[in-house]
């Protein structure tokens, strides 16, 4: 019999018990229309997650102070990276354009009699704008000649140009941190919150060389051990003179590294392109592991993280929850495939007269085999169909309501309608089986 | 050469244990044209042996040739086979789909071999069988529209569609009142003396057996007696 005739039969075989079918097919449709919006809105959150990523610089490289072992003990981080490597990277990496010192402080800033307490205060040197991805609203950049000479001006996110200073032009005034008075040179274009929800744009930024030496508790990640030992410095700048002395010298200064003026919290890095992160990673190791004397076989005493791990990291976690509930939905399919069975059985037992009419009028077992696996398939088909308008159709309406992404996925329909089908052919064929093996004269006399 | 000829059939049942022989060595020939009737008392072996003739059963043993075809030898698909090119079967109870108009009950058959047919060849086939048993103006009736008379006019339509050379009809007459029964013999008897089908009637009713012309009667597995009218005569 030919194919489109037995499809032909089939969907008129099925249409004779619409109620029935409707019934029956409900499993599928359902099953299929969580599996469709799943993927759907699973793929978009993902898309989302990735703009988000790249927005903050995705070839952003930061390097951080590593876990210091101290005859066999591994004693936390310390501030072990200095302005001379960040100096050194900018040199002698090829792969990486852009390279920053960083140093953080807290504290709180006060302007005209109102006071605010930014998430960041960082000090930055002029390359810094352009690693974090960051702009210049009004006003002007940190060059590099007020990092030199350790100017107290600074650059300020949106979010504190609103707290302090509301309407009023924030250009040219001066404000407190710390006690020490910075001059607003320029604002930021607003960034809005990043990845953790927080509010990227309650920064304050100023030029590190400032901000380590005016304001307390910058540049001293952790453990802060100062050595009058390591006040003279190689750096021709003539900036970092001042020394510091606050305790006794400490003998065994290989044992404890010495936090030095030039220490800085953190190194920003940006690699040239995406795809030359690796490589800029490998050359900031090779840099780093000299100026650090590391030996050959030790551990790096520094942290490098990319935020190619970040957004790796994050994608897993999105397609590990998406693939939970997907599993959720591929059960409620399977469920949907043994009522497809059962009403298939049904059929059977009630046709029973009509097959061994088809076999007594010439049909083979193998035409009614296919006869009742069709009618399945096309079945499970037709709620497949209809799961894929349902799902498709939720996904946009969360999309409008709750304004989650949602794109469509052209993968999850081929999937579903393929899965659909599957269902058909699996749970169809033992119903279809007992079909074709009813001896034609038992199934006439069959009442 | 006989259009069908059994050589020593048996049939014999296995119930739990026991043999049941039901057929005990059938000899029999039907010539090409006939219309005979297969009578005799329930129990008798007459559905046994219309199951073999129309190649729904295998006999346990002996020969049966169909058109110059051993039938006792063909596995299921090649009695399936058979049973669409050369057989037709009218039932008791009619045995058409529900909710499936008559012109498509009709046309059913084709759909296994006819795969050379295109749907508007397979309409005209079927639309040509139901004239000509009358029922031109009912062809998109649903069964449960028809009346008994008419329902058994479209099966036999349905067994005629296919060009069978031989018809049997099983009880054909036993849900139907004594006018659409003779309404139901006329088609028969039209369609074995027109178009030369030969046509085998299952029935126990006497007086329906009597409108063949030729009548075996079964007992006890075995033929009691054969009657040809020109003989009686």
């Amino acid at each position: 019999m030919n194919i489109f005739r037995i499809i032909k039969s089939a969907i008129k075989a099925i249409l004779r018990n619409p109620t029935r079918t409707f019934l029956t097919t409900l499993g599928i449709v359902i099953g299929t229309a969580s599996v469709i919006a799943l993927m759907e809105v699973g793929s978009g959150a993902q898309e989302t997650l990735e703009k988000n990523i790249s927005a903050m610089g995705v070839t952003t490289i930061n390097i951080r102070p590593g876990t210091v072992t101290t005859g066999g003990v591994k004693s936390g981080t310390r501030a072990n990276l200095t302005a001379q490597d960040a100096e050194a990277i900018r040199n002698e990496c090829p792969h990486v354009v852009c390279v920053s010192p960083v140093v953080s402080a807290r504290g709180q800033i006060i302007y005209s009699g109102k006071n605010w307490s930014p998430y960041f205060i960082t000090g930055i040197d002029e390359d810094y704008m352009r690693i974090a991805n960051w702009h210049v609203e009004k006003g002007v950049e940190i060059d590099a000649a007020k990092i030199k000479r350790g100017s107290k001006v600074c650059l300020i996110g949106s979010t504190i140009v609103k707290e302090l200073f509301g309407s009023e032009n924030p250009i040219g005034k001066d404000l407190r941190i710390q006690n020490v008075v910075f001059k607003v040179i320029g604002t930021l274009k607003s960034k809005g919150a990043n990845m953790f929800g927080m509010d990227q744009d309650d920064c304050v930024l100023a030029p590190w060389t400032t901000v380590k030496s005016r304001l307390k508790g910058a540049g001293q990640s952790s453990l802060s051990t100062v050595s009058s030992s390591s006040v003279n410095t190689s750096s021709s700048d003539g900036i970092y003179t001042t020394g510091v002395s606050f305790y006794p010298e400490i003998k065994n200064a290989d044992r404890i590294p010495p936090v030095r003026f030039v220490n800085v919290d953190s190194i920003s890095a940006s690699a040239d392109s995406l795809e030359n992160v690796p490589k800029a990673v490998e050359e900031i190791t090779k840099v780093l592991r000299r100026t650090h004397r590391i030996a050959k076989d030790a551990d790096n005493d520094f942290s490098i993280r990319t935020m190619s791990e970040m957004s790796d990291f994050f994608t897993s976690q999105t397609k590990t929850i998406t693939n939970l509930l997907l599993c959720v939905a591929l059960i409620s399919l399977l469920v949907g495939g043994i009522g497809i069975m059962n009403i298939m059985l049904v059929s059977v037992t009630e046709r029973t007269r009509e097959i061994g009419l088809r076999m007594a009028v010439g049909a083979k077992k193998s035409d009614i085999l296919r006869q009742f696996l069709i009618e399945s398939v096309v079945m499970c088909l037709m709620g497949g169909i209809i799961g894929i308008i349902l799902g498709h159709g939720a996904s946009l309406l969360l999309a409008k309501l709750m304004n989650w992404p949602s794109a469509i996925s052209y993968l999850a329909i081929v999937i579903s309608v393929g899965v659909a089908a599957g269902i058909g052919i699996v749970f169809g064929y033992y119903p279809a089986w007992k079909a074709a093996r009813l001896d034609p004269i038992e199934a006439l006399r069959y009442e | 050469m006989s259009l069908i000829s059994l050589k020593n059939i048996t049939k014999t049942y296995k119930v739990g244990n026991i043999l049941l022989p039901v057929l005990k060595g059938i000899t029999l020939n039907v010539e090409k044209g006939e219309m005979l009737a297969l009578t005799g008392a329930s129990g008798s072996g007459k559905s046994t042996l219309m199951n073999i003739l129309g190649c729904l059963d295998r006999p346990s043993g002996g020969e049966y040739w169909i058109d110059g075809i051993e039938a006792s030898k063909l596995d299921n698909d090649g009695r399936a086979d058979l049973r669409n090119k050369k057989i037709g079967f009218v039932f008791q109870n009619f045995n058409l789909l529900p909710r499936t108009s008559a012109l498509e009950n009709v046309i059913m058959p084709l759909g296994y071999t006819a795969a050379h047919m295109s749907e508007r060849e397979m309409l005209e086939a079927g639309r040509a069988v139901l004239e000509r048993v009358g029922l031109k103006d009912r062809m998109d009736h649903e069964p449960s529209q028809l009346s008994g008379g008419q329902q058994q006019r479209v099966a036999i339509a349905r067994a005629l569609v296919n060009h069978p050379q031989i018809l049997f009809a099983d009880e054909p007459t036993g849900n139907l009142d004594t006018k659409m029964s003779e309404e139901i013999l006329d088609i028969f008897n039209q369609i074995n003396e027109n178009e030369g089908v030969t046509i085998v009637l299952v029935t126990h009713e006497p007086d329906i057996a009597a409108r063949a012309k030729r009548i075996i009667k079964m007992r006890d597995g075995n033929i009691e007696t054969d009657l040809s009218k020109d003989s009686t005569i």
